[in-house]
């Protein structure tokens, strides 16, 4: 079937997968998220496979990369490879949630100022300008200090400081569509508001909410390790990639594989949802918009 | 023109206001104590706590505090918890420092991105545009602490190179030239690390608004007309395409400001990135609404830059 | 001796490479055009006229353009096989275009001046007072006051002036033929007159030869010796402009025709291109 002829859902999805580079990136997106989940489990169940993250071992500090320990050990004799192992569902958990939590206040926030208009839009993009005036990472750092470093408060700040880019993308979408002609049809014919926004506006926004959401994901997983690496992140014994560095930095000019494994870790986690994200963005963007 | 400038400051006075209760209700809102000592130390008297109270003016109504703490920002009342100086002198001290290095960062995100970005533009869909592309989300992911230290332990390691702060110590006989040389380098590894990411989102606004100008009628005018190629992608294409990228530099400020935090600590450049991380150390709470609100205002000051800078490149903007 | 050909178009046919498959815009089309005489290319969205227009001068991007079969002629000179550089001086210099939405075909950063000022210096270096030249043709145009005018910018001027400007623009350079893809299409019905008023008594006075597309088949007489109507990127009726509008042989031409409003006609609803011929062929 060509690929003009298919629905809309569909036509991403194929030109999507002609994209490699997005491809790859989304099988290793699917790796990352089958280890964070079974470690999770095997984490939170604290169960030491494949070996106890926990288990320290003096006789066996600061070794590089061995046999036995595969990325090394940190100054207490922790194997690295295990730690980073049982590290790795925090990244993506926050990375997750967070931009879930950013995302339903930014659809609610956006909808509701396109939707109602006038003195409502103008006090909430006011809000909403100010808001993205703040220095977002140390804002963070702060509301998170003051709160409390759980993971529970990492994904409510960051997701409360991360909704305006939505907001704004939503609010356009019902602007522009509040005028056109299936809305007002749809009004002339009875529907009620809430039938309106979701039947009609809301579809037509998913595309670029959605590329938006996956696109913001690793900015989360950054942020979330920046304030693990300042102290602020989810707090020792349990291992966060971030933690482990910032541990590791005493360590700096005897032990790089401290810095450098964990710190592989989230880049290639950012960047593999970078990669997926943008080619999603390639796959749907519309005719008009090629290239 | 003029009433476009006018019409800017009114919102930018409402924006400060928003952005002054932000501040302020961060720090209200958060649970336990607002004391800098433990709830329950019996070595602190009853009285003492009182005096603290009273001086940070904690049991009065939100609104009041509210209206103390502005005020007392710019009278210089509000006072660090720490050494009972006044915030805004502590931070006007840092302000240069840090301001130095956000313009440096700027300087580079933006002559690099257009570089960058044009070029991209250029060379669309071939297979350079892709490595290029990859390369940006590349720099994009990258946790800057990381490569901060990675670098160092390079340069230090295997260079023998001083790095921290902004002078070298052990300089002998310093003259103007090497003095600033010399804090041109320390300022330049952490700029260029600051800018990173920005280069790398910059570099993709500017192709994207590159790639939406060349699809204008007008283009397609200068290509008819028979001008050379450069002419059309610098003269007629890109002077279009600037007003996003202004916009998107814009909406880098707030990244390059945060991002100051973690490079200045790496590198323990004094600015007020230093100051806020320690700040938030030590629970400094004057310290860390001034702080906020007053980085939120330098966000919106560039915002307004970046509005004026609109009417020198867009003639429509001028004359509405 | 006679006007030898300006322009010749044998069997030309342009594919597009697009995500679908490939897809032949312009099929096996030839026409030709004498220096001094006028064209009309009449057909509807999706004929495929403007991208032969477009192909006159390599303005089409290839990729995805493709040329499987068929070659131009411009004075001789295969234009397929043309050098970067010999395109270029052509594009403006021998060959200049108008096109159909003035407002958006100027750029609206520089002002009129700079803009037809580009083209006269790249195209007629010789020329010593550029702004005196400017001003000459925006008078030629039409275009009252272009001492004022021209140092405007293009969202200050109306959607005729832009056009105008336009026309200047392309003339400044002293072209041999002049494509008008739909000039007057996004225009006011009164300005459309106009416009096309300018172009006969500009064509007259320079003697310049002028290939006017458009899918409104009733503004070509008296503007257009002759006439190609396209169809689905074939060229179906080709000949003198008086004879085929008296005399149309193709159904969709003879379709074309019946849809303009006559005067005088008892007809109480606008009529719609009929198709149904198409099952015959």
């Amino acid at each position: 079937m060509k690929i003009s002829e298919q629905s809309p859902v569909r036509r991403v999805l194929s030109r999507f997968r002609r994209n490699r580079i997005g491809m790859i990136a989304l099988a290793a997106i699917l790796v990352l998220f089958v280890v964070a989940a079974v470690f999770a489990f095997l984490s939170t169940a604290h169960v030491p496979f494949p070996t106890d993250p926990n288990a320290t071992n003096l006789e066996r500090k600061l070794l590089p990369p061995n046999p036995l320990n595969w990325l090394g050990t940190d100054n207490l004799g922790r194997d690295l490879f295990s730690r980073m192992l049982h590290g790795s569902y925090i990244s993506l958990t926050v990375g997750f949630v967070a931009v879930f939590v950013s995302l339903f206040i930014g659809v609610v926030v956006g909808a509701v100022s396109g939707y109602f208009g006038r003195w409502v839009d103008n006090i909430l993009m006011r809000a909403v300008d100010a808001i993205m005036c703040f220095p977002t990472f140390f804002l963070i750092l702060t509301a998170v200090a003051l709160l409390g470093p759980s993971m529970l408060n990492i994904i409510v700040v960051i997701g409360l400081v991360s909704w305006t880019g939505t907001a704004r993308l939503v609010r356009a979408e019902f602007l522009t569509l509040r005028e056109t002609e299936y809305v007002r049809a749809a009004r002339a014919l009875g529907q009620r508001t809430p039938a309106i926004i979701f039947r009609h506006i809301l579809p037509n926004a998913f595309a670029p909410i959605f590329v938006t959401a996956v696109l913001g994901i690793p900015a989360a997983i950054l942020t979330e390790a920046g304030l693990s690496f300042l102290g602020f992140g989810v707090q020792p014994p349990q291992a966060t990639w971030g933690n482990i560095i910032a541990d590791g930095k005493t360590y700096l000019l005897d032990a790089w594989w401290l810095i450098v494994f964990p710190g592989l870790a989230i880049f290639l986690s950012a960047l593999a949802f970078y990669l997926a994200g943008d080619a999603l963005r390639q796959a749907a963007e519309t005719r008009t918009e090629r290239k | 023109m003029i009433t476009f400038i006018i019409r800017r400051l009114l919102t930018s006075l409402v924006l400060v206001f928003f952005i002054s209760i932000i501040s302020f209700f961060i720090i209200t809102l958060t649970p336990g104590s607002p004391y800098p000592w433990g709830e329950l130390n019996p070595k602190i008297s009853e009285s003492v706590k009182q005096n603290f109270r009273k001086q940070f003016h904690l049991d009065e109504p939100i609104w009041k505090q509210y209206w103390f703490n502005m005020r007392g920002l710019f009278t210089g009342e509000l006072r660090s918890i720490k050494d009972g100086r006044p915030v805004l002198e502590r931070i006007t001290e840092r302000l240069p420092a840090t301001l130095a290095l956000n313009i440096c960062a700027i300087t580079i995100a933006l002559s690099f991105g257009l570089l960058v970005g044009v070029y991209s533009s250029r060379v669309a869909g071939s297979w350079q545009d892709t490595s290029l592309s990859t390369v940006a989300f590349a720099l994009l992911a990258i946790p800057e602490f990381w490569v901060a230290y990675l670098l160092i332990i390079g340069l230090t390691e295997w260079f023998a190179v001083p790095l921290m702060g902004t002078v070298s110590h052990g300089i002998i006989f310093p003259n103007a030239l090497t003095s600033s040389l010399d804090w041109l380098w320390h300022l330049g590894l952490p700029a260029t690390l600051l800018a990173l990411g920005s280069v790398a989102a910059q570099s993709r606004y500017v192709r994207a608004s590159m790639l939406e100008t060349l699809r204008e009628d007008y283009i397609r005018t200068a290509r008819a007309k028979g001008l050379p190629a450069e002419i059309v992608l610098y003269h007629h294409a890109l002077r279009n395409s600037l007003r996003p990228v202004i916009t998107g530099l814009g909406g880098l400020l707030p990244a390059l400001i945060g991002g100051a935090v973690i490079m200045e600590t790496i590198f323990a450049y004094p600015g007020i990135g230093r100051l806020g991380y320690q700040a938030v150390l030590e629970r400094d709470y004057p310290t860390l609404v001034a702080l906020n609100f007053i980085t939120a205002v330098l966000v919106l000051l560039g915002n307004l830059l970046a509005d004026l800078l609109y009417a020198v490149v867009d003639p429509r903007v001028r004359l509405e | 001796m006679a006007p030898s050909n300006l322009l010749e178009i044998h069997n030309l046919s342009i594919r597009f490479r697009t995500e679908d498959g490939p897809f032949d815009a312009v099929k096996n089309i030839s026409l030709s055009l004498k220096e001094g005489a006028s064209l009309a290319i009449v057909g509807e969205s999706g004929s495929g006229k403007s991208v032969t227009a477009l192909s006159l001068t390599g303005l089409l991007p290839s990729p995805p353009a493709e040329f499987p079969g068929g070659d131009i002629l411009f004075k001789g000179e295969s234009v397929l096989a043309m050098k970067p550089g010999r395109l270029r001086a052509i594009r403006g210099g021998e060959i200049a275009y108008i096109f159909q939405e003035p407002s958006t075909s100027l750029n609206p950063v520089y002002t009129i001046r700079s803009q037809i000022a580009e083209a006269i210096r790249l195209h007629r270096p010789e020329v010593k007072d550029v702004d005196a030249e400017i001003v000459h043709w925006l008078n030629a145009v039409g275009i009252v006051n272009p001492e004022k005018r021209m140092r405007d910018y293009p969202h200050q001027l109306s959607g005729g002036m832009q056009q105008r400007a336009m026309i200047a623009m392309a003339l400044s350079c002293r072209p041999s033929l002049l494509v008008a893809d739909e000039p007057t299409t996004a225009l006011d019905v009164t300005i459309q007159a106009q416009i096309l008023e300018e172009l006969k008594r500009l064509r007259a006075e320079f003697n310049m030869a002028l290939i006017l597309i458009t899918h409104n088949i009733a503004i070509i007489r008296g503007l257009c010796d002759r006439i190609a109507v396209m169809f689905r990127g074939e060229i179906v009726e080709y000949g003198d402009t008086n004879d085929v509008l008296r005399n149309p042989q193709h159904p969709y031409t003879k379709a074309l025709i019946a849809c303009v409003p006559k005067l005088g006609s008892k007809e109480k609803r606008l009529k719609t291109i009929d198709y149904s011929w198409l099952e015959k062929v």
